[in-house]
């Protein structure tokens, strides 16, 4: 057997002492710098929006000094590139405008009457074919629905215009791109987003609340749109307005259906959009008319957060609502 | 009897509109297929256009769009995951994660074209990176971090509290148990994630428009092939476009052919991974 003296016993113990307090100090160093650099990621959206949103307004300013604020917003004449140029936008945030509301208008019945078909109609097996058939539907390209767009609505559009505008003489003919296939196309794109959410909604109202409407000898069609949808109306309303937020946004598709001459907006007129006009002439604009279309990106980024607020506003409401 | 007849009218609604939009999709889909199928051959997917051959190729636009992709995740995988586990392992609620939600959200909700702008002269023009592949992933980096941390959070959110107590009660770390426990049992969630953003930027035009330029040349080899990070290159989908935009619509839909059964491929997957999740927990 052997003896460690007190001495060597101490030593040992004390390095084990040191070895686990180095141990537990680069452990703990491991700790702080993961969890540093957890929150400088969680942090990255905050910087990229905050950074957008300064560059949006650096970028989008210089040009409503050097032209006026009422010179460009609510003048109608776009000619950047004339000799004299103007640079007035109101018919281009008119036709956003426009073609967004004709999207919903448009768009939002039918996804409505599909969600309620997946939610509340549907038997099991069929609701999840046609599930799996919209959630396609929101993974397609929009360059895709552009070319559809344009290869099967245009014509037929031109057809309909000629039958229409036959004996109006003074009438430009379009040759089908128009406000009209650009807020047929938009309903189509947004229809993905409300369909998913508002089924989301519907199939989160309680059980109960059909049972109740049942017993009160109410029929299928009467529960579904006296009961079941004004009780996930906060749902629908989310729906809608990131529908808005979608249409509003979407540049590529439009830009392939819509003409793009800036015009008032009219069904059958070829108009362009605040997103199109960013994609399409950000390739060769120069000087003041580049500056002028960020001002165009700048009132379209305007316009995205007011409905995000409008969002974030809704979803609070709801939150309070749950509790 | 007025009732009934209205009931099964709006009844014949509903059928109608769920018809609709299935027949939507068969009919992008049937169209496409049809219209494009005869222009995908082999010279068309391995070759690049070439005015001397005059044969159309979409070679450089598929290596653009896998290079755009790859760099893509790269950026955002990492900053998206790390935001999910700050936000549901560090921060325990109160105003840092109501904030980092909003702005989330906030980005969720922007248009690709505003980041294009952004991308354009943020990373384009203050950083110097000019048109090029880099300044697209960058800036789609930015566009798909919301889908990213949202799977994650979702994922993290799923794994049973019992993991989490379980290895504080085994004496482990926070980081070892995220890095050994929390992120593998949320893997399904966070694959999920990382595929649809690849589904977006796959799709994604007009940001790239702005900020990738449309070079369509294969890169050359060896130093090359990281040089192309720093050249201009259109994907897949902003080919498309221009080509639509030049009235080549022979080459727009075989590219919308390639593109669909990238977009189909990709949907499989997801349902696969979901599957695959559903049977575990």
């Amino acid at each position: 057997m052997q003896y460690i003296s007190a001495e060597r016993y101490g030593n040992s113990y004390r390095n084990a002492e040191k070895k686990r307090y180095r141990d537990r100090s680069r452990a703990e160093l491991v700790e702080t710098v993961a969890e540093t650099v957890f929150t400088f990621c969680a942090f990255c959206s905050v910087l990229a929006v905050a950074s957008i949103t300064l560059y949006m307004v650096v970028n989008g300013t210089p040009a409503v000094f050097r032209v006026g604020l009422k010179d460009i917003l609510f003048s109608s004449t776009w000619k950047p590139v004339a000799k004299e140029p103007s640079f007035g936008i109101f018919y281009v945030v008119l036709s956003s405008i426009a073609g967004t509301a004709m999207a919903v208008i448009l768009g939002v019945p039918v996804a409505l009457l599909t969600a309620v078909f997946l939610a509340e109609v549907a038997p099991k097996k069929l609701a999840a074919t046609v599930g799996a058939a919209v959630e396609l539907l929101a993974g397609i390209p929009s360059v895709i629905y552009g070319m559809i767009g344009m290869m099967v609505l245009n014509p037929v559009m031109y057809r309909l215009e000629q039958r229409i505008f036959a004996r109006t003489p003074g009438h430009q003919f379009t040759g089908g791109a128009n406000l009209l296939s650009a807020a047929l196309v938009l309903a189509v794109m947004i229809m993905p987003t409300v369909i998913s959410i508002s089924e989301t909604a519907i199939r989160a109202v309680p059980a109960h609340l059909r049972a109740s409407s049942y017993a009160l000898g109410a029929s299928r069609v009467q529960t579904i749109f006296r009961v079941v949808l004004p009780a996930a109306k906060p749902g629908i309303a989310t729906a809608v307005v990131l529908g808005v937020g979608r249409a509003l946004g979407e540049a590529m598709a439009v830009s392939l259906v819509s003409g793009g001459s800036v015009n008032v907006p009219l069904p059958f007129r070829s108009v362009r959009f605040l997103t199109t006009a960013l994609v399409s002439e950000m390739g060769y604009a120069g000087g003041l008319h580049r500056q002028v279309l960020f001002t165009v990106g700048l009132v379209l980024f305007v316009f995205i957060m007011l409905i995000n607020l409008s969002l974030n506003r809704i979803l609070k409401e709801r939150e309070r609502q749950d509790d | 009897m007025i009732r009934k007849l209205a009931d099964s009218f709006i009844l014949g609604m509903i059928y109608g509109a769920a018809f609709f939009s299935v027949m939507l999709l068969v009919g992008i889909i049937g169209y496409v297929f049809v219209k494009g199928f005869p222009f995908v051959h082999w010279t068309f997917l391995t070759t690049v256009t070439s005015i001397l051959r005059g044969s159309t190729g979409i070679a450089g636009n598929l290596v653009n769009t896998f290079y755009v992709a790859v760099l893509t995740l790269v950026f955002a995988v990492p900053v998206g995951v790390g935001a999910a586990v700050w936000m549901n392992e560090y921060a325990g609620g109160g105003w840092g994660v109501r904030l980092i939600e909003f702005t989330t959200q906030t980005l969720a909700g922007m248009p690709s074209v505003i980041f294009g702008l952004f991308g354009m002269v943020f990373f384009g023009g203050t950083l110097g990176l000019g048109y090029s592949v880099l300044t697209g992933s960058l800036t789609l980096a930015v566009m798909v971090l919301p889908l990213i941390t949202h799977n994650a959070r979702e994922a993290l959110r799923a794994v049973p509290d019992s993991y989490r107590i379980g290895a504080a009660g085994m004496g482990a770390t926070k980081w070892y148990m995220i890095r050994t426990i929390l992120l593998p049992a949320a893997m399904p969630g966070i694959v999920t994630g990382i595929i649809l953003a690849v589904g977006r930027i796959v799709g994604e035009s007009a940001a790239l428009l702005l900020t990738a330029g449309s070079g369509y040349l294969l890169p050359q080899s060896g130093r090359g092939l990281l040089h192309k990070v720093l050249e201009s290159g259109g994907t897949l989908t902003v080919q498309m476009y221009l080509s639509m935009s030049k009235a080549r619509y022979g080459e727009a839909f075989g590219i919308g052919v390639v593109l669909l059964c990238l977009v189909l491929a990709i949907n499989l997957c997801v349902r696969l991974i979901a599957a695959y999740t559903k049977r575990i927990f």
